[in-house]
């Protein structure tokens, strides 16, 4: 960490303008004063920067501490006034995790277009009027709390009109050019990052937006090729060098200092008119240009009507970067309509209309442990669960298990729920975002994102004991820490219903057990197949299951089979996958598949041919993501050694890409052991 | 049955389902798969799974304009059965593909080859003294199934494994090019550098890998080969 200022709480207008090379930026704009001078946003949670700050030898301000341990009071100490004590239990044996109790939720993507679209005096204006319409509401509680969230927007979006002043703009009027255009858009994400540290900062689906700008001058001939492609180069330089005070704790889950800058590219529109644009390509070439980076993340809306020309070049991109992911468009334009934008990895939602309530994920492999035995960790020995009677004899019986583990995940997604409507009535009482919701409708539709970890593991565990012999291993205390497995039996991966139906049973019961308890707001019950680079944590925090998977060892990421075992080819490893309902996990369904050049002796245009092939197949089935990588091992085995010589590998993993040599060496050996594939490309 | 694949594609157009199917009469040095060489080492599957797991694919394999590769071993030796799997597929509307030495090619009747869109030829040789060499067998009837697949126009891969020291002599290639060339129904020739990836199957059996030293065949010595192909006007790749 270069430089963090430990006096000044950020906001929109607590500092001064900033440049890195004043006199060649074409597009302007720091989070503080300085390139990576990082800043604290404590309304999130005090303790989150206490322990950043504690990491680099640094103190706060004395003042500030004062301030937000004393006189305002944060997110995370309201949340933990209203936890219960099972619901600590429960995050301390980790069978939930990650939950967004203690920093910025994140996942909630403004609209950033709408400043350089209408100007910020317009949407005053307009904000204004909406606030007058429910001054004539009777104040129930949600009124009030609607009032006074809309009195916060109309100060950030005036905030805002002084923010960009500093920099010398007026963005009261709307932009005029394809400058501004650029330069409007990313001040509305420039104030969201000064005001929110959230888990994943979102830019939306700006490039298509902003074609219509550029073409317009271009034909104008205000702007040539060059000066368009220079204007996206420099908007994505500044969503790569974004840069927020977390802990090492944070860092290490993540794999680095993720914010899932994520901008979709791509896509159809309602009327059959591609979205693609010559600005679709110039986003791509930034890749080329700066470099392959994981920010922002950059994500490809796949659909089989997309111009081949463009699906070529994201193939290209790929076996040359390994810098992107791809989401099915066929799958969501029909829920989400045509501008919708994907939050953090997976999660889509209607850009401006729409936010998510985001919620982490419970570990299911260890909630089947708790069925056996009975509410107690496999690791502690400790009654987390409700002490629910455990699994007797010498050998599994799938309907007892299956009965056993049924009430253990209705317990799970209720104590889940429960905690999840602390997190975020507490989230947006004391850590609003003012300006982010200032770029929404007034009346929004809420999701709230539950998820599961896991699922390959349980789905195996669960087909050993249906179809192979499991006998349980009890230590002195009569709990069941080990398990001996004999016999064949199907597992995940391989395109086999016997196994592949027990997965997308598990994901459509939890699913349902979820939506069975009221939320917050009323938010829709959303649920993903998504661990980011957390599965080797889980792993870590999980014993011995029935499926061979030994303590400690890592789960496989997202919805991907265990390493390995998807051994018939990526074909079958996909196709189990893509079997996983989508209706049933609209937050997302997060597959990983690496392949690695083989034999090319049909040709290059071939091999792009197949790959487009390959995807539009994987997609048709129902496939909802893909992370594609195109990788040797021995690279990625070369790079542990020598880091120096990659500074820029770039590998994706569970929905977002990280740079390899920042991995943690636990997770660059996770990464190694994964399956990879023999492609053509 | 011996294994599985899925989603290579070098096994015939698109992208495939490879079946190996267990038994060989042949015991080529270069192997890659010695453990489909006997019969008895692979497992009994009833016809029924195998379509049933094979239905599973259909859909994805139709999409991606590939289908079903039958390799092996040697699938002639049980024609029966093979034949059984490729009709099958042909009512999932799959393309077919059968991987063959040619060795066994009488017993691909015509009715069999009825259900085969394609046939990857494995040669291996012209001069009947290599071709025993490498496989100690006789390389006439691969030549007379050869002719025959081009009397009926069937379309052909044909494949030529190119190993350094054994495969590599100017005149046997000479004299593959020259015997495939005329033929319009043989839409490419693939040369197959030897590599060492079936090494550790070898040792794995207890075998004695004959080409334990022998290189990779070198990008220059591909080069003259393919060039060797393209001179009698085959499309070699």
């Amino acid at each position: 960490m270069l430089d963090v200022d430990v006096a000044n709480p950020s906001s929109l207008t607590s500092h001064g303008p900033g440049y890195i090379d004043r006199d060649n930026e074409v597009v302007v704009g720091l989070q503080t004063d300085k390139p990576f001078r990082r800043a604290m946003m404590p309304t999130g949670g005090w303790n989150m920067i206490e322990s950043g700050l504690k990491a680099i030898g640094r103190e706060p301000d004395p003042a500030v501490r004062e301030t937000f341990t004393k006189y305002r009071k944060t997110h995370n100490a309201a949340v933990f006034d209203q936890y219960t004590p099972e619901i600590r239990a429960c995050r301390r044996s980790s069978i939930i995790t990650g939950l967004p109790d203690a920093y910025g939720r994140g996942r909630i993507i403004g609209d950033y277009r709408r400043v350089a679209l209408y100007g910020v005096d317009r949407l005053i204006e307009a904000k204004k009027a909406e606030r007058a319409e429910i001054d004539a509401r009777w104040p129930s509680e949600d009124v009030m709390r609607l009032r006074e969230e809309m009195a916060d927007q109309l100060r950030a979006l005036a905030d805002l009109k002084t923010m960009a002043a500093s920099y010398g703009f007026d963005v009261g009027k709307p932009a005029a050019n394809a400058r501004e255009a650029v330069q409007w858009t990313y001040f509305g994400y420039l104030g969201a990052i000064k005001e929110m540290n959230g888990a994943a900062m979102s830019v939306g689906r700006v490039s298509t937006f902003l074609d219509i700008y550029i073409e317009r001058d271009i034909a104008e001939k205000a702007l040539d090729e060059a000066e368009a492609q220079e204007l996206i180069d420099q908007l994505v330089i500044k969503l790569r060098i974004v840069r927020f005070l977390r802990t090492p704790e944070y860092d290490a889950l993540f794999s680095g200092d993720p914010y899932w800058a994520t901008e979709c590219i791509g896509g159809m529109a309602l009327d059959g008119r591609t979205l693609v644009t010559r600005s679709s390509f110039r986003m791509l070439q930034t890749l080329t240009n700066l470099g392959p980076a994981p920010e922002p993340n950059l994500t490809v809306l796949w659909s089989k009507n997309l111009p081949e020309a463009f699906k070529r070049q994201c193939i290209i991109v790929s076996r040359d970067t390994s810098s992107l992911q791809y989401e099915n468009d066929d799958l969501m334009l029909p829920k989400f309509g045509d501008d919708y934008g994907i939050a953090c990895c997976v999660s889509a939602m209607r850009i401006g209309k729409q936010m998510q309530y985001f919620g982490a994920r419970v570990n299911l492999a260890k909630c089947l442990l708790y069925a056996i035995n009975g509410g107690r960790d496999e690791m502690s020995g400790d009654q987390v669960g409700p002490a629910y009677r455990p699994v007797t004899g010498d050998v599994l019986d799938y309907e007892d298990v299956m009965a056993k583990f049924d009430d253990m995940m209705q317990w799970l997604a209720r104590t889940y729920v429960h905690a999840m409507n602390c997190i975020h009535y507490s989230h947006d009482r004391y850590n609003y975002e003012r300006l982010m919701m200032a770029l929404h409708d007034r009346d929004v539709v809420r999701t709230m994102a539950f998820g599961i970890a896991g699922l390959s593991v349980a789905a195996d565990s669960l087909s050993a004991i249906k179809h192979a012999k499991v006998k349980p291993v009890r230590d002195e205390n009569g709990l069941v820490v080990d398990y001996q497995t004999t016999g064949d039996f199907p597992v995940f991966g391989n395109n086999d219903p016997r196994v592949d139906d027990i997965a997308v049973d598990l994901v459509k019961r939890f699913m349902d057990y979820l939506r069975r308890h009221p939320t917050y707001r009323d938010a829709i019950h959303t649920q993903s197949v998504l661990t980011i680079t957390s599965n080797v944590v889980y792993g870590k925090g999980t014993g011995n299951t029935p499926d061979g998977r030994r303590k400690g060892e890592p789960f496989a990421p997202g919805a991907n089979p265990m390493h390995g075992r998807d051994s018939h080819g990526w074909l079958a490893s996909c196709l189990s996958v893509a079997r996983l309902p989508y209706d049933e996990a609209q937050d997302g369904i997060s597959y990983t598949l690496s392949v690695v050049p083989a034999d090319n002796r049909q040709g290059e245009a071939a091999a792009i041919t197949r790959a487009t092939a390959a995807l539009d197949t994987y997609f048709g089935q129902g496939g909802f993501h893909l992370n594609f990588n195109v990788l040797n091992r021995d690279t990625l085995l070369d790079a542990m050694e020598n880091p120096d010589k990659y500074p820029q590998l770039t590998i994706r993993v569970s929905g977002y890409a990280v740079n390899f040599i920042r991995l943690t060496c636990e997770q660059q050996l996770d990464v190694v052991s994964r399956s990879f594939f023999h492609w053509q490309i | 049955m011996h294994s599985y694949e899925t989603g290579s594609h070098l096994d015939g157009p698109g992208i495939r389902v490879t079946l190996f199917l267990s038994g060989c009469p042949l015991r080529c040095q270069y192997c890659h798969n010695p453990d489909t060489w006997r019969l008895k080492d692979g497992m009994r599957v009833p016809l029924e799974r195998i379509v049933g797991r094979l239905a599973h694919f259909a859909p994805a394999l139709r999409s991606l304009k590939g289908g079903l590769t039958l390799s092996g071993g040697e699938p002639l030796v049980q024609p029966a059965f093979s034949r059984r799997i490729f009709a099958a597929a042909k009512e999932f509307g799959l393309h077919t593909a059968l991987d063959t030495s040619g060795f066994l090619g009488d017993r691909a009747t015509d009715e069999y080859l009825q259900s085969v869109d394609l046939v990857l030829l494995d040669i291996k040789s012209w001069d009947p003294e290599t071709y025993r060499r490498v496989t100690k067998q006789d390389v006439a009837p691969t030549l007379r199934f050869a002719e025959r697949l081009a009397a009926m126009g069937k379309p052909v891969w044909l494949r030529y494994v190119l190993v350094p020291g054994l495969t590599d002599e100017p005149a046997n290639v000479e004299g593959v090019a020259k015997f495939v060339a005329p033929m319009k129904n043989v839409e490419w020739v693939e040369v197959l550098p030897f590599h060492q990836l079936g090494a550790f199957k070898w040792k794995a059996l207890g075998l004695d890998y004959p080409l334990a030293e022998t290189p990779p065949a070198s990008p220059e010595l591909l080069a003259r080969v393919l060039g060797q192909f393209r001179d009698a006007g085959c499309n070699a790749r």
